[in-house]
């Protein structure tokens, strides 16, 4: 049956270009302007892509209300990496070759910043990582790669300083999860730990998406520690805070910003095991004067915008206000204009650098209370 | 001091071997019985956790607060729910392909896991959960300082595996639902012949490894106190690599493998480096499967003529 046959296969290729056909029609438009919001929308990290997106969304929402770009919208588009850099550069890819978006907010785990950000600077494609704070993100000097958030060597030299001056802590145990954002973070800890004097006790790497660090835990304690540093996020950090409590060890917790999640306190299964951990993390931007309408509106809509929300909120203002300001699209303009001006976002005013990073980093140790909540410490 | 660091390391050994062995339990009789591997077996045990947190809020709600009666119901509880789940996997991912070539029952078993996991990812969220702590405290050995504990939680997943190997173990030699497995796991053409319904022995398999994936979720959720939709990928990996190593199809084979598993990743973690504990338990299968290519305890295939 030579005809059916060719019959079904004519249907399918109908079927197909259809798809196709109103897919290339979605994406043509001329009003427009595209962004990427690229990280972690699912995995094991999707919390983190949530704060990004609602962070962003409500952003263009707000920007379009009031004409959008020059009189262009905003259109975001979703680019999930799971924090996988393999699955990265596949989506940087996407979104430079199929979507053509004009600027990317993302990634948001180093890892996978990393590997995706060369995608974007051949392609000349402004990109600015809300979150990714390895200094190998801008210290490869490529001209469109920005960041709105410090970097870890200023984040662990502000955690060193407070173990050894403001803990006094003696015998310290620097951990990491063996990715390229806990472990830089940590390096950069032992780093200015070392040249305060104190030599660690432990230095050793733990498994992403394992629960179970009891052995790592009694090692720890037969070090007598009196100080754990964590570089890593709230997935591990949790439950090793946990194990930590129950096997009785009173060593102080102190991480960076990647447990700024309420996922830390369920991560760890209750608010009694993360009471007392500190961690570094830029001043909170939710108390800011600049951001306090925004604020409002995120409650309003039963979101609390923690951890990230605010920094993703604030670098597609960024992105906005030179597109504004330059009336183009092109990454190294964008990028150029960003270096030599002030940009007002809802976390204050943010300058730029030459290489990329923002000239002022304000991280400052917060404290969980243990009633579902952290507070700066003071 | 030194003796009482060994002790505590010992006891998270055994405890972590004692989760593993759970759950490689699944593993190594759906395996024994069809010969294949079931790769949705880790996200029963995930979907697990999420019961297990669900009947919990739901026994608060009306007010059973007793520790000995929430677990006996979350474990009741879960234990059917995972049954069914197991139930369908094998109607939908084994019996439609039960004369295909051995790889399309395989890709259909990691294309159910997939759809568990996004399933439960976009129902439950994909951040972290809790479980409120249902057993708490623990036995001390030793006074002051130098002390090693166990906790009531971590005796419990010890016990727990010991009673359902024992009962595992009476089920597969003593009964005639066991002489029937056997029968199809050896022969399962001459088995129907002889009048055993395979199908539902297969399903029943496929019944007793989703339940022990039940309790393992559930006991082990209670012990760490968090889980998320992606658990059941490592501790699958896990389990599964402890079911190799005892020697796949093998009861006994599951729980000496976990045990070897859990012990040698703590005792290196704690004494040389956790950084290398993965390479380590790995190198170490790599090396039992070089001298003892069916794992510890398993039976070289024979090639039947």
């Amino acid at each position: 049956m030579p005809e059916r046959r060719f019959i079904r296969f004519a249907v399918l290729i109908a079927i197909f270009a259809v798809v196709i056909f109103t897919k290339d029609q979605a994406y043509a438009g001329d009003g427009e302007i595209r962004l990427g919001i690229a990280g972690p929308h699912t995995g094991a990290y999707a919390a983190f892509g949530k704060q990004l997106w609602r962070g962003s969304k409500q952003a263009a929402e707000d920007i379009n209300k009031v004409g959008g770009i020059n009189g262009k919208k905003i259109v975001l588009i979703k680019a999930d990496d799971a924090c996988e850099p393999k699955q990265a550069v596949s989506v940087a890819n996407r979104l430079v070759d199929r979507d053509e978006v004009a600027a990317v907010v993302g990634h948001f785990c180093s890892s996978s910043t990393m590997p995706a950000s060369e995608i974007y600077d051949d392609a000349g494609i402004l990109m600015i990582t809300p979150a990714s704070t390895n200094p190998m993100v801008t210290d490869r000097n490529m001209p469109t790669i920005m960041r709105n958030c410090g970097r870890d060597d200023q984040q662990g030299v502000v955690a060193a300083e407070f173990v050894i001056k403001r803990l006094k802590a003696k015998n310290v145990v620097v951990l990491h999860d063996k990715d390229t954002y806990g472990r830089g973070l940590a390096d950069a800890m032992k780093e200015q730990m070392n040249k305060l004097g104190t030599i660690e006790v432990l230095y050793e790497g733990l498994t992403r998406g394992e629960k179970d660090f009891n052995a790592l835990v009694t090692k720890i304690k037969a070090k007598k520690a009196d100080a754990v540093y964590f570089g890593g996020l709230h997935t591990e950090a949790g439950p090793l805070v946990r194990q930590m409590r129950e096997q009785g060890l009173t060593a102080k917790f102190i991480s960076g910003d990647g447990i700024v999640s309420n996922d830390f306190i369920r991560a760890a299964g209750g608010n009694k095991f993360v009471k007392g951990a500190y961690m570094t993390f830029g001043a909170d931007p939710r108390k800011l004067d600049a951001g306090k309408a925004v604020v409002e509106e995120f409650r309003k809509s039963g979101y609390e915008p923690e951890g990230y929300t605010l920094y993703a909120y604030a670098t597609v203002q960024i992105i906005t206000e030179a597109m504004k300001a330059t009336d183009s699209i092109d990454g190294e303009v964008l990028a150029n204009w960003l270096k030599a001006n002030t940009v007002k976002t809802v976390m204050g005013e943010k300058s730029w650098d030459k290489k990329g990073d923002l000239k002022v980093s304000d991280y400052v140790i917060y404290v969980w209370t243990g009633d579902g909540k952290y507070e700066e410490y003071k | 001091m030194e003796k009482y660091i060994l002790g505590q390391q010992l006891v998270n050994g055994i405890v972590l071997g004692c989760t593993y062995g759970l759950i490689a339990v699944g593993y190594t009789m759906v395996y024994g019985i069809i010969g294949m591997i079931n790769f949705a077996h880790g996200e029963v045990y995930m979907i697990a956790a999420y019961l297990a947190a669900i009947i919990i809020a739901v026994l608060t709600f009306f007010g059973i607060n007793s520790a000995f009666l929430s677990l006996i119901l979350t474990l009741a509880g879960t234990i059917v729910i995972t049954s069914v789940y197991g139930w369908t996997i094998e109607k939908v991912a084994y019996k439609p392909l039960r004369n295909s070539p051995r790889l399309a029952p395989l890709i259909s078993a990691i294309g159910i896991s997939l759809v568990l996991q996004n399933y439960v990812q976009i129902n439950q969220g994909a951040g972290n959960q809790g479980i409120p702590a249902v057993v708490s405290g623990a036995i001390k050995i030793g006074g002051g300082s130098n002390f090693f504990q166990i906790t009531y939680m971590q005796a419990i997943i010890i016990l727990a595996a010991v009673a359902s190997m024992a009962i595992l173990s009476i089920i597969i030699n003593k009964t005639s639902l066991g002489r029937a497995c056997r029968a199809t796991q050896q022969d399962p053409k001459m088995a129907a012949i002889l009048g055993i319904d395979t199908d539902r022995i297969i399903s029943t398999v496929f019944i007793i490894g989703a339940s022990m994936a039940g309790v393992a979720g559930v006991l082990v959720t209670m012990n760490y106190g968090s889980f998320d939709f992606f658990v059941g990928f490592i501790t699958g990996i896990k389990a599964f690599t402890a079911a190799v190593l005892g020697g796949i199809g093998s009861l006994a084979g599951a729980m000496l493998g976990g045990l070897l598993l859990g012990l040698s990743e703590s005792l290196f973690s704690g004494y040389v480096n956790t950084d290398y504990k993965d390479v380590f338990a790995f190198s170490l299968l790599v090396l039992i499967l070089i001298f003892r290519p069916s794992g510890l305890l398993g039976r070289p295939e024979v090639e039947k003529v």
